[in-house]
């Protein structure tokens, strides 16, 4: 397959910048102490979310999960609005209600994912039934990883996606580790793949760092689904590069473990090969990186300034109406607008 | 007008919202070639056909993750659960994914789960729980209860109308054994509005679903004894019509907390620690709580007689605090 010099450029510029907000947010921000709460990054991962991603079309909709920052910029979620989530703020994705990849927003058509993992695998068959209801030619990108399919909720998900017929497209990363736990206890099985056969539908694994091969699958599956075809399953085979969150070391991996997969990193993989092709040059590929440090510069610099929600918007939201909003009780309206102490 | 029973008015009211807006669509087990396992949506396969009418493998947790789905898109879906007692095996995808996503990231998820709830028909442990408490206690859900076919048809429409999920609690005991006459022109009851049932000055019973007729009988009784109850049917649980429970404890000055739910944790002590907090210096007696045990829901029929509240419970708790 041979893929248009700006595609591959594109994606390179979005590995490199989901890798840059997550390195920003992990080792610098967090340690800083100005993101607190859960930290989960996916390094070493990028090319998963990036090569299927950028290949969706307006109307399509994703439904990523904590290891899937590719995704949600690709989708149209700026870097200022990303951090601004993690440290917050008014002006975050949820406006403060939720924390760091637990991101959504309808405009872009990206569901915010809940941390009881497989959760959207039904929601995105869901989304898919709707699709085909209204004879809609789109298709709803799932993500989610190893430890994910072992929920039932997957296994339902899948069942019903495949009995419906429904386009789509279900990405598991398999990094082989579901927080401490390594896919040997996590399933029987080596490859998620052949899950697939239980609801006769495609299972392909493919090298989850290689872009190209990424992209293959998900382009293949994307056709299938947009003409009718139905559901499929991609195993993309990766390794996390870290713990399961900031503040797990990862000590139960084992270093050679890293090593081995520190060579296969996607981002260097592709750049390598682009430059090695001829495709870009080594001064233009550290431009796109002094870009893309400028960009991150700026939208930090944007969301430290941010402001923070003002409290009482805990209690907003809730339902669509105001007469249905969560009341203060009657001693804390009792003695104050405020709350009482 | 013509008389329909409590299981029709259902039906009538989904499909009148089935006809005015395509985005409607109900799924579940058995909804279609079957037409429900309580015949809820009979007819509805042949009339709005195979992709509105959605026959799903046996998968609560991806019946209710698929409406969520679907109603992120700005479809209107209708699950059904074909007991309530199965809504257990979708209660992450209520309480964690449905009732949180407005609150979490502004999207509505404008969804109803219908569930046949309640016991009196001998179905054991599995098929007669009232599991709404277990929703009241997550902020985000609407939790409404019909107890009679007038209710039921106008509380079906304003749920399938909500821009939120909304569980609608149907009591299966009154399926058949209840019919009106309704009107034959359209008409929607409010979510969030109680109903009295019954005027009276004595003692207010506050309750829903099926014990609003138990209430209703003991009224009957207890008027011979110049007892005067008010019967307060509450239809919605979230969000609860305060001022109307207050309104009628503060006329009567006197209240019974009556449901089908077991006690502990059950909505007789939320209304309890309301009435207690906002109305204390009207009250001339104690509250009252009349409820199932804490006990599963038992099979055998005389365990099951015995474990419902009962209209003679109502009448032997109403006299108590008449002398009080």
């Amino acid at each position: 397959m041979q893929l248009e010099q700006q595609t591959l450029l594109d994606m390179l510029y979005y590995m490199k910048l989901a890798r840059e907000v997550e390195t920003r947010i992990e080792c610098k921000l967090f340690r800083q102490g100005k993101i607190v709460g859960g930290v989960y990054t996916g390094r070493g991962q990028e090319a998963i979310s990036v090569a299927s991603s950028i290949q969706l079309e307006e109307k399509d909709c994703i439904c990523p999960s904590h290891r899937d920052m590719g995704a949600y910029i690709i989708r149209g979620l700026t870097v200022r609005k990303i951090l601004a989530q993690y440290m917050g703020r008014k002006t975050g994705v949820t406006g403060g209600k939720d924390a760091n990849m637990h991101m959504g927003d309808l405009r872009h058509n990206i569901i915010a994912f809940i941390s009881m993992l497989a959760d959207t695998v039904p929601v995105a068959t869901g989304i898919a039934i709707a699709y085909k209801m209204r004879r809609q030619r789109n298709v709803v990108l799932c993500y989610f990883g190893d430890g994910a399919t072992s929920r039932g909720d997957w296994h339902e998900g899948l069942n019903l996606a495949a009995v419906r017929k429904v386009p789509v497209i279900f990405i598991c990363n398999n990094n082989q580790y579901a927080y401490s736990t390594p896919l040997e206890k996590q399933m029987p099985i080596r490859d998620v793949s052949i899950r697939a056969k239980a609801y006769n539908m495609p299972g392909i694994s493919v090298d989850g760092n290689d872009v190209m091969a990424v992209y293959e699958a998900t382009r293949e599956a994307i056709k299938l689904a947009r003409n009718g075809g139905g559901p499929s399953l991609i195993e993309c085979k990766t390794f996390r590069m870290s713990g399961h969150a900031a503040h797990d070391d990862a000590r139960y991996v084992s270093k050679e473990l890293f090593q081995k997969w520190e060579k296969k990193d996607p981002i260097l993989r592709l750049e390598t090969s682009l430059i090695g092709d001829k495709f870009v040059t080594k001064k233009e590929v550290q431009q796109m990186d002094t870009r893309i440090t400028q960009e991150v510069d700026e939208a930090v610099n944007l969301a430290e300034n941010d402001p923070f929600p003002d409290p009482e918007e805990t209690l907003l939201g809730v339902f669509s109406d105001r007469s249905a909003e969560a009341p203060l009780s009657f001693a804390e309206s009792f003695f104050s607008s405020n709350r009482w102490r | 007008m013509s008389t329909v029973t409590y299981v029709e008015a259902i039906r009538d009211g989904l499909r009148e919202e089935m006809l005015r807006d395509q985005n409607v669509f109900v799924l579940g087990e058995d909804v279609g070639v079957y037409g429900g396992a309580f015949k809820v949506t009979e007819g509805f396969l042949s009339e709005f056909g195979e992709q509105r009418v959605v026959d799903t493998p046996l998968s609560e947790s991806a019946i209710v993750g698929a409406a969520i789905g679907a109603a992120l898109m700005g479809m209107k879906p209708v699950a059904e659960m074909q007991f309530a007692d199965f809504i257990s095996c979708a209660f992450d995808q209520i309480t964690n994914f449905a009732a949180k996503c407005r609150y979490r990231w502004g999207a509505g998820v404008p969804l109803v789960i219908r569930g046949p709830s309640g016991g009196g028909i001998h179905g054991g442990p599995f098929h007669s729980q009232n599991p709404e408490m277990y929703f009241v206690h997550t902020p985000g859900l609407k939790i409404v209860a019909p107890s009679t076919a007038y209710d039921a048809k106008g509380l079906i429409k304003s749920a399938i109308r909500d821009e939120d999920p909304v569980l609608y609690f149907e009591h299966k005991f009154l399926y058949r054994r209840i019919k009106e006459e309704l009107p034959t022109k359209e008409y929607l009851v409010p979510i969030g509005s109680a109903d009295i049932k019954r005027s009276g000055k004595d003692i207010s019973v506050i309750t829903y679903g099926a014990m609003v007729h138990n209430a209703l009988e003991a009224a009957e009784v207890l008027a011979q004894d110049g007892i005067d109850l008010e019967v307060v049917d509450l239809r919605t649980l979230v969000p609860l019509d305060k001022e109307k429970v207050l309104q009628s404890v503060k006329k009567t000055n006197k209240a019974i907390l009556l449901h089908e739910d077991v006690r502990t944790g059950g909505f007789a002590g939320e209304l309890a620690a309301i009435i207690a907090e906002e109305a204390f210096e009207y009250l001339d007696g104690p509250l009252m709580r009349i409820t199932a045990p804490d006990t599963p829901v038992p099979f055998s029929p005389p365990l099951e007689k015995f474990f419902l509240p009962k209209t003679s419970d109502v009448i032997r708790v109403a006299r108590y605090l008449a002398a009080y």
